[in-house]
């Protein structure tokens, strides 16, 4: 099992949500986040005074797949999310130990 | 490109309206009305009802224009009071989320201290009844008597209302002076020193003050004239506030040691932009209302002259602060809208209409560097009310004697002194007051409260409790 970890433009949640509905992905777990890389900030101006944003909003998408669509699951991310400008976000693949469905006790891939 | 252009169309705009030459619209305004009020057959005639027949024989003829004059006074006294609720939502805007509770309990506080201080106190210290000298009166307690009459009794065709509507219009009034202090003290000031500082500002010091001029007092003498107090109110409060602000200090992490300005942004623009549009709106009451008739023809022209006033003041402060600080800043567009508005009202029925726009225009290019001035030497003030209101009232002032019509014969160095004792009075009572207030109990909160935020710190409540603020 990996854990596929996205970091997104705001804007572009709800066509990265189509394009992992499309390949059967059927769970996410969604989180506004601030941060930044390479983008930095830019400035912005109240009455005159100048100053910097550091940190922009993005947005964080979980999703805990069977590792062997973890691939597919970050091609399809990373298709749907690019704009190809500066600050489209970063994937990160993360192994997972074990995972559990509270409802049944379930375990391992069977619980995702 | 597309920036430049429009740019240049608004400049275009700007000028053209400007160049734009418009005959001065009011004379013989007064014989106007006498004669409307004393030529029986000018009123059209009664219809056939035994009440109405009967107020006539009771109140004469005149009884059609002073029942108009008087439901108009009280109609301005609402769109006066309908300002605070345009102050509180301004000021509360241009603040920050944690501090939105206590912006609004000043504002709420106010209304209330100066209605009731004005009762007991304001009404009879500012209209004492001077003969061109006097300089303070004491004040008392309003009553039952000689406040009633619905004919001319109370004050003629000039004052054409009964002494209620007199009161209440100006005591909406009165609280206006400490709300412009609320605005530039905001996010760090000490409540209980507020609203024990503005009580004797409003209380005291605004009714003595408003006696210079229209109680007869000693500025009225000179021939001093501020229509509807772009001195007495505005520039008053304004300079009440720079005592406050300087004795009270910045906001703490705004201007940082390197020189730099870290400007602490106002939580919400929506709440802001609303707050001004009924300022303006109000201020149709505050300068129409100011006629103290419902004289037709000034009542009307005082409308034009506030609008455009406001309208120039906008677009100009739209023009400087685009080119000044590069972005076309909404809230320095808020500010030259106020500013207009408090340029024209010294003058809003004496000035010819050009000279209207010219003040507008000039207030809101005034205003901008101002804000950038007050800043750049550390001069706190959240919402700009030193500018609009201290610095701008000034000049409204003088612009009455600059853009006078023909034969009004206002004198520029009157206006002067007029404007200065006003500024002078309020900035040296406010320092002396205030300063007893800093020495024996403080006037500002902790530094932890107010990073923390006055509204869980002076109240113990929160303005948004299920959204967390940013910059908490």
């Amino acid at each position: 099992m990996k854990l596929v970890k996205a970091i997104i433009k705001p804007f572009k949640l709800e066509e990265v949500k189509e394009a992992l509905s499309e390949i059967g992905i059927e769970g996410m777990t969604v989180t506004e986040v601030k941060g930044f890389g390479r983008q930095k900030g830019h400035t912005e101006i109240y009455r005159g005074s100048e100053y910097t944003v550091d940190f922009l909003p993005k947005v964080m998408v979980d999703i805990a797949v069977p590792s062997d669509i973890a691939e597919k699951t970050v091609e399809t991310i990373a298709k749907a999310a690019k704009t190809g400008k500066i600050g489209d976000g970063k994937i990160f693949v993360i192994p997972i130990e074990e995972a559990v469905r509270i409802r049944t006790d379930e375990k391992g891939e069977g619980s995702l | 490109m597309k920036l430049r252009l429009l740019k240049l169309l608004m400049l275009a705009l700007g000028i053209a309206a400007c160049g734009f030459s418009v005959a001065s619209a009011q004379d013989e305004i007064i014989e106007a009305v006498a004669e409307a009020v004393s030529a029986p057959d000018a009123m059209p005639g009664p219809p056939a009802d035994e009440d109405y027949l009967a107020l006539v024989e009771t109140h004469g003829v005149t009884f059609d224009f002073f029942t108009i004059s008087n439901l108009w006074t009280l109609i301005a006294a609402g769109l006066v009071f309908l300002m605070h609720l345009g102050f509180a939502t301004l000021e509360s805007g241009m603040a920050q989320a944690k501090n939105t509770v206590n912006v609004l309990f000043k504002n709420v506080f106010i209304i209330c201290m100066g209605i009731l201080t004005y009762l007991v106190w304001g009404f009879n210290a500012m209209y004492p009844g001077f003969d061109g000298s006097g300089f303070f009166a004491v004040g008392s307690p309003v009553t039952m008597a000689d406040y009633g009459g619905t004919d001319f009794s109370y004050g003629g065709t000039g004052l054409c209302m009964t002494g209620w509507a007199d009161f209440i219009f100006q005591a909406m009034f009165a609280a206006t002076a400490a709300t412009i202090v609320s605005g530039a003290v905001a996010e760090r000031i000490k409540l209980s020193s507020f609203m024990i500082f503005s009580t004797l500002l409003v209380m005291f010091a605004y009714p003595m003050a408003g006696s210079w001029k229209w109680g007869a007092g000693w500025l009225d003498g000179m021939g001093f004239y501020d229509f509807a107090g772009s001195s007495i109110v505005h520039a008053f409060g304004g300079f009440a506030a720079l005592a406050c602000v300087l004795l009270l200090g910045p906001r703490k992490g705004k201007y940082l040691d390197n020189g730099k300005i870290k400007p602490i942004l106002g939580h919400s623009m929506p709440l802001a932009t609303i707050g001004v549009f009924l300022l303006f709106l109000g201020w149709f009451g505050f300068n129409g209302g100011s006629v103290l008739s419902a004289d037709p023809e000034l009542v009307s022209f005082v409308f034009v002259t506030t609008a455009v006033a406001a309208a120039a003041g906008g677009l100009a402060s739209i023009f400087v602060s685009w080119i000044a600080i590069k972005k076309p800043d909404l809230t320095m567009a808020l500010n030259g809208i106020l500013a207009g508005l408090v340029g024209i009202t010294a003058g809003a029925d004496s000035v010819t209409l050009l000279g209207s726009v010219i003040i507008g225009f000039i207030a809101g290019i005034i205003v901008v560097f101002a804000i950038l001035f007050f800043d750049k030497v550390k001069i706190d003030d959240p919402v700009g009310a030193i500018s609009v209101h201290g610095i701008c009232g000034i000049w409204g002032t003088l612009a009455v004697a600059i853009f006078q019509q023909e034969g009004s014969g206002f004198s520029f160095v009157t206006q002067l002194i007029g404007t200065l004792s006003y500024s002078a009075f309020a900035f040296i009572f406010s320092i002396i007051i205030f300063g007893i207030i800093k020495v024996t109990m403080g006037v500002r909160v902790s530094e932890d409260e107010e990073a923390e935020g006055l509204d869980v710190g002076e109240h113990g409540q929160e303005a948004y409790p299920y959204f967390q603020p940013d910059t908490k």
